[in-house]
């Protein structure tokens, strides 16, 4: 167990080490200088050149590199060129908003998935588990900005229970906060959940199949019973994997559903960092979200030897 | 206490409190914005965004831009102007306070005006601040500025946003905490989601009606259209609305207000890339591209056609898109003068921004029907301006030119245009030393006539702006002459 887990994080750091390589790299090719940007059209060229002189781009891009990396060790993530606040404290901002929204997305995601998997898989080849996987399919093919338009002209035009964007801070009460989430976490949770319940599901009729199941059913065990105690938990593997998957692509991947809500979330930091140029934001964003996939990976890992006896046992 | 006096003090009261309900209106705001300011120093950066937020409402200069272009004084409350044009004196209001505490002077004027143009100044607008010889803080309620020639856009240009007052005590941190000396101050910046602005005590100038303002950043017009029908956004001065125009216009609780800005929309070409350089290919471009088709789809049919650099809002505005009438034939017989009969193959870059990149479409389709084909090439802003502007790698893009009084651009060295007029070069030598207002006209008309023959860019149309706001908001700007959210003026109607 010692040994599977010190390689994990072995991989994990190596990861870390040539992620951070290859974003540096890929940001000093694409075109595009930030002085400039900032700066406009009218800019005068001892302007553009003054100011590139004070965000330190003068310098030599193996020095950069390096000076950039060795701030990431010390959790000095620089300072953005555009908002000229610490990248750390921006990432702090928009994580307050990307990781509960992420939480409550992934939770909806669960407890709409697993059942209805369960649900289909127990009545495989009827109708109900033909309407269910329907459904399923239905939830995979709608894009998700539409029909999170469709939930903001319904609840927020239309019914006016909560608000049709934005996101007021945690400073303004646990209430409204969680108010502004709910919807983009609707929008965000069906796709998610359409996926994972297909993946229940065939992942439990292929442990169905198995001989101990019908060993269990032979010996007189109940047909629910079976499914939870013996089928579910061996088929969990796969459904934690794509879990697992889903938590990281919720935390950044959100961009489309951030700006259909204004939500001020990672994704759109990103994002906004990207065509603003804001390269050192975009590196320390791309970064966490590096570490964060590891470590999510590394959790996953972990969980499967605890549904996994033989994983536990084996040191 | 006795009973009558309960009832005295009771009755009194219930009508206080009867008599501030039905006084007091709102004075509050959401305003939407498209695009969140980088940050909020006006004197050290290009973004619009910045200007929508603080310009007059945080920061004020010594001269102001009003909602019809026109200068009008702020800080200082009058000044006079030396025979030979060089001289400026200005007189300064006193008891002017910045939002920190400290007073407004003469010297601040000095520190603003001798930082933007210092060597390591970045000030977006550099330019407008090089003919400053010196700057002189006579006492403290007078400045004088003289100039190295004489400047006939000197007054207008202090009014910009690039010219508004700091104090040296403040300068280093307005870029997070903007400290000026206007009616509302800085309260607070959830970054990528909203700033709080809230009214300012001891207010030097005329009072203001609201008492908070909050800028919320909506980038999507996904987005922005059922913020403004749920009433979570009150006033959206740019509304990104794409289709659902009429859909706003039908509720009887918003104000749809469609006004003028600055932005000549150009199909800006390189005049210096053949086969650009003959004129007869560029006069054979201008033809053959029909104004209305690309206005309809580039914005919703709203802009302005124009037939050179000049907003039509501007007295010297002369309507020139007669020139090159739309006329495929005639458009023929331009190309066929330049030796091009079968046409040739270009590159079209089009920035991300919906009238070029919707625009692009058309004009791409209408220069196949005369045999030139148009690639047309996405790029981003910063592509654009490291590639088509500063290095000018293009043949032809489209962009509108959004500052005020910019024609001079087309005599610039270096301009990505590419294009070179010694006979209009020497009218902006002209024009720039001239500030009799009727010469300047003359000088405007002949220069605008040049560049409408000349086809250095197509001029297509002027960008619109489409205001939607509750139908209680007064005193929003209907258009915009700069680009700006003067919140000064607004209330809500009873």
């Amino acid at each position: 167990m010692t040994a599977y887990l010190l390689k994990r994080l072995a991989i994990g750091l190596v990861t870390l080490v040539a992620a951070s390589v290859v974003v540096f790299a890929v940001l000093e090719i694409v075109p595009g200088d930030p002085a400039r940007l900032m700066l406009g059209m009218n800019a005068t060229p001892d302007a553009v050149a003054a100011l590139r002189e004070q965000l330190g781009l003068d310098q030599p891009v193996l020095w950069r590199y390096l000076a950039w990396a060795g701030g990431l060790l010390t959790l000095d993530f620089g300072r953005s060129y555009t908002y000229s606040s610490p990248v750390i404290d921006l990432i702090a901002e928009r994580t307050a908003v990307s990781l509960p929204l992420a939480l409550i997305a992934l939770l909806l995601t669960t407890a709409i998935a697993i059942p209805v998997g369960l649900f289909a898989a127990a009545r495989r080849g009827r109708a109900t588990d033909a309407v269910a996987m329907g459904l399923s399919q239905l939830g995979v093919a709608v894009p998700n900005f539409w029909f999170a338009l469709l939930l903001v002209y319904v609840f927020a035009v239309w019914l006016r229970l909560v608000p049709a964007g934005g996101f007021p801070g945690w400073s303004a009460g646990a209430w409204p906060a969680l108010k502004a989430l709910v919807l983009p976490a609707v929008a965000l949770a069906l796709p998610q959940a359409a996926i994972l319940a297909r993946v229940t599901r065939s992942a439990l009729l292929e442990v169905l199949g198995e001989d101990y199941i019908r060993t269990a059913r032979a010996k007189g065990l109940p047909r629910s019973y079976v499914l939870r105690r013996h089928a579910l938990r061996n088929a969990l593997i796969p459904v934690l994997t794509i879990i697992g998957l889903q938590f990281a692509f919720l935390l950044a991947g959100t961009i489309i559903i951030e700006n259909v809500f204004y939500l001020p979330g990672l994704g759109r930091l990103v994002f906004q960092a990207i065509t603003q140029r804001d390269l050192i934001v975009v590196e320390g964003v791309v970064m966490l979200l590096v570490a964060v996939v590891v470590l999510v990976n590394l959790l996953v890992d972990l969980s499967y030897a605890l549904v996994d006896p033989r994983l536990r046992a084996r040191t | 206490m006795k009973a009558w006096k309960i009832l005295v003090a009771a009755a009194v009261l219930g009508m206080a409190s009867a008599s501030t309900a039905a006084l007091a209106a709102r004075t509050d705001i959401v305003v939407g914005v498209v695009l969140e300011p980088p940050h909020l120093d006006p004197t050290a950066g290009a973004a619009a965004a910045i200007d929508e937020v603080v310009y007059a409402n945080v920061f004020e200069g010594l001269t102001r831009i009003t909602d019809r272009g026109e200068v009008a004084p702020a800080l200082a409350e009058s000044w006079t102007v030396s025979d030979d044009g060089k001289v400026y004196t200005f007189k300064l209001h006193t008891g002017v306070k910045f939002h920190d505490g400290t007073d407004f002077g003469a010297d601040d004027v000095k520190f603003t005006l001798d930082r933007a143009r210092a060597a390591d100044s970045t000030n977006a607008n550099k330019g407008i601040f090089e003919v400053i010889d010196t700057v002189e803080a006579v006492d403290p309620a007078t400045v004088k500025v003289t100039l190295k020639h004489s400047e006939g856009l000197f007054l207008y240009n202090m009014g910009l946003g690039d010219a508004v007052i700091v104090a040296p005590e403040s300068a280093a941190g307005n870029k997070e905490k903007p400290v000026g000396t206007g009616p509302f101050k800085f309260q607070n910046w959830a970054r990528g989601s909203s700033i709080t602005l809230v009214k300012a005590d001891g207010y030097w100038g005329d009072p203001v009606a609201l008492d908070r303002i909050e800028f919320r950043v909506i980038p999507d017009a996904a987005a922005a259209v059922p913020a403004l029908l749920s009433g979570d956004v009150q006033a959206f001065p740019n509304a990104p609305v794409g289709d659902a125009l009429d859909q706003l216009k039908a509720d009887p609780d918003l104000k749809v207000v469609i006004g003028t800005t600055e932005g000549e929309t150009l199909l800006s070409i390189n005049n210096k890339k053949p086969p650009f350089d003959k004129l007869a290919v560029r006069q054979a471009i201008a033809s053959a591209i029909d104004r209305k088709a690309v206005i309809d789809a580039a914005s919703n049919g709203l802009g302005q056609p124009i037939g050179s650099h000049m907003s039509p809002s501007n007295p010297a505005y002369v309507d020139l898109t007669g020139v090159y009438p739309h006329d495929i034939e005639k458009a023929k017989a331009y190309l066929k003068e330049a030796g091009l009969e079968n046409g040739f193959s270009a590159t079209l870059k089009l920035p991300p921004v919906a009238y070029a990149r919707d625009g692009g479409q058309v004009i791409a389709s209408e220069l196949r029907e005369i045999g030139i084909n148009l690639e047309i090439i996405p790029v981003e802003w910063a592509d654009w301006l490291s590639k088509v502007f500063t290095d000018k790698d293009y043949d032809l893009t489209i962009v509108s030119h959004t500052e005020a009084n910019d024609i001079d651009i087309y005599s610039r060295p270096g301009y990505y245009f590419q294009y070179e007029n010694p006979q209009f070069n020497k009218l902006m030598q002209e024009l720039s030393v001239t500030d009799d207002e009727a010469k300047r006209k003359d000088i405007l008309v002949e220069a605008q006539k040049i560049l409408a023959h000349d086809v250095p860019a197509v001029f297509l149309f002027e960008l619109p702006k489409i205001g939607v706001w509750n139908a209680k908001v007064e005193g929003m700007w209907e258009n915009s002459p700069i680009q700006a959210n003067d919140m000064t003026k607004v209330k809500w109607a009873d």
